[in-house]
């Protein structure tokens, strides 16, 4: 699963949905594996107001990248920068969580994901 | 601007428009619909430039080919007339070319020698240079539309004459290269390649773009999508159609497959009335882009027919109150699979528009498969949304019944009516069986009778 995936992820849990604390879903136990994917800057430049940026950068230290930039950039800034469309291509793209656990910061369910697909089924006094 | 001819297939007839009108979108071409009718191959459009129609035509499924419009009528001599009129400015361009003449006859045919006339009453245009059949500099090709079942009719000529230049062929070969019958990993209900990516074009897949498919099985639009430069996500409630065999059959290998790596998204198991995906309720002032996800969603919801129609949750807790607590007990075990409850197919599907009211960006467009019964009575009406316009329904006919691809469009917030919202709130469909819930599922299995005639209306 993509670390652009948890960008788009939060708790399924319908009483977590008001709380900011359920996004975004928290990675434990992650074993990390890297894609080979081809730099796409029209993707990237797309993507660039549906991130939800604060939520990206907790979860970029949370999974031992280096700290993004507090503001994100502007659709012209991302275009003219080479390192940081790399950067944000590497982490979006080609990062992905194989196996471990995203966990709700509300409610604490923890969702499992094996083999890079996550499971948000809920048991039925969740649902 | 001038005309150019298009040649369709005449098959998917409702679909040619909508796809053809989506590319002109996709590809920002100003386009004007001249001529076009459900029973002809042939469609007239008025173009900015032969670029433009190149660009048109070269991902779309449906359409075989483009043509500079030289000429057309109800007769040779119409036609001659009209090329007289309208392209002598263009035939010295063609004096020395190699090139290739050739007449297609749609639903009719000619004798040999017969064409050999018809083609020598064109010398006029004094092309001197070779004539190449394999790859030639330039084809000209003359279009004859015949009646229906004209040969047997013994009928002499056709109703109608196009002539044109060829300019490009469409991408009729796509439908090939995913074949279902070559594809690894596929299930009973995988959507056969042509229509998958019928749908993607339909939807506006296109490079950068960001797609979803809420019950993805084996991946079927998905991999349509990323064909088309897409990155695409799916879900779907049933994660073994998402893993296969966890070893070469798997949705993922399809994509290895075609070499769409790049297009793959995220997959995961998720049931669409408890979604995961981050969204804000609807609101009447946003930007048309800030917290929405998507720009397309496209999906074939379970009917209930061929595979069951469920949703997380217990169907009748007071007939099996142990199953909440158990769970509760057992839900952190790795094999445990969530109880599931039949739900109401037009529910869900009123459940897919108020999602992607809520997660398609302005002008995003949700492409759905629905069945609905032929009989006028039984049919199920398109659904609708505040937020969502009906873009376009096209229908693929079996027997007793049909399926439609509908396409909506999102609008933006401040065109919404906020009356119609309203009055929306306060409907919520009800039912507990099977059968109430899923109008569809009962006419298929009544084998569509008449409503009020044997069919069993009490049927569990």
């Amino acid at each position: 699963m993509k670390v652009l995936t948890l960008n788009f992820l939060t708790c399924a849990v319908k009483t977590c949905k008001a709380s900011s604390d359920s996004f975004p879903l928290h990675p434990k136990d992650a074993e990390l594996v890297s894609d080979d994917v081809e730099l796409n800057p029209q993707l990237l430049v797309n993507l660039l107001p549906r991130i939800d940026w604060n939520a990206l950068r907790t979860t970029s230290t949370e999974l031992g990248f280096p700290q993004l930039p507090e503001q994100p950039p502007t659709p012209e800034e991302l275009q003219a920068d080479e390192k940081l469309l790399k950067d944000l291509h590497t982490l979006l793209m080609e990062t992905q969580m194989n196996e471990g656990k995203l966990v709700c910061g509300h409610c604490s369910h923890e969702y499992a994901v094996r083999e890079g697909i996550a499971n948000f089924l809920l048991p039925s006094h969740l649902v | 601007m001038r005309d150019y001819l298009i040649r369709f297939s005449q098959s998917h007839e409702t679909f040619r428009l909508p796809e053809i009108q989506a590319l002109a979108l996709i590809e920002g071409i100003d386009m004007k619909v001249i001529s076009y009718s459900l029973d002809s191959p042939f469609c007239i459009v008025n173009l900015p430039s032969e670029a433009a129609a190149r660009r048109l035509i070269q991902r779309s499924i449906l359409a075989m080919s483009i043509h500079e419009l030289w000429g057309s009528g109800a007769d040779l001599s119409a036609v001659h007339a009209a090329v007289h009129e309208s392209t002598t400015h263009l035939w010295p361009q063609y004096l020395s070319c190699s090139f290739k003449f050739t007449i297609d006859s749609y639903q009719g045919s000619r004798a040999a020698d017969d064409k050999v006339r018809i083609i020598n009453s064109f010398a006029y245009l004094g092309f001197a240079g070779p004539i190449v059949m394999r790859r030639p500099d330039e084809e000209f090709i003359l279009f004859e539309d015949w009646e229906f079942n004209s040969t047997p009719l013994g009928i002499p000529d056709p109703k109608h004459y196009y002539f044109g230049r060829y300019l490009a062929t469409g991408a009729r070969d796509l439908p090939k290269k995913l074949d279902l019958k070559k594809r690894r990993y596929i299930s009973t209900t995988s959507m056969d390649a042509e229509l998958a990516l019928v749908t993607a074009n339909i939807a506006l897949a296109a490079p950068g773009k960001i797609m979803y498919d809420p019950f993805v099985g084996t991946g079927s639009f998905p991999i349509a999508c990323a064909q088309f430069g897409a990155v695409a996500f799916g879900s779907d409630i049933d994660g073994r159609s998402i893993r296969g065999d966890e070893k070469k059959r798997t949705l993922r290998g399809n994509f290895q497959q075609y070499g769409l790596l790049a297009g793959l998204g995220g997959m995961f198991t998720a049931d669409l009335t408890n979604s995961p995906i981050r969204r804000a309720g609807l609101r009447y002032d946003g930007d048309g882009v800030k917290g929405r996800l998507f720009d397309g969603i496209v999906c074939d919801p379970p009917y209930g027919v061929r595979e069951g129609l469920r949703v997380l949750g217990v169907r009748d807790p007071e007939k099996s109150p142990w199953v909440i607590p158990k769970g509760k007990e057992m839900y952190k075990d790795p094999d445990f699979i969530p109880p599931r409850k039949p739900y109401g197919f037009l529910a869900m599907l009123d459940d897919i528009l108020h999602f992607s009211a809520q997660t398609l960006v302005d002008n995003g467009r949700l492409s759905f498969w629905m069945p609905t019964a032929n009989d006028e009575q039984q049919e199920v009406p398109v659904p609708t949304h505040p937020y969502l316009e009906v873009v376009a329904v096209c229908t693929q006919v079996f027997n007793k019944w049909s399926r439609r691809l509908i396409t909506y469009r999102r609008i933006p917030d401040a065109e919404v009516d906020q009356e119609a919202m309203k009055a929306r709130e306060e409907m919520k469909p009800v039912g507990k069986t099977v059968d109430e819930l899923n109008p569809f599922r009962k006419a298929y299995f009544n084998g569509f009778e008449p409503v009020g005639g044997t069919a069993d209306d009490d049927a569990p």
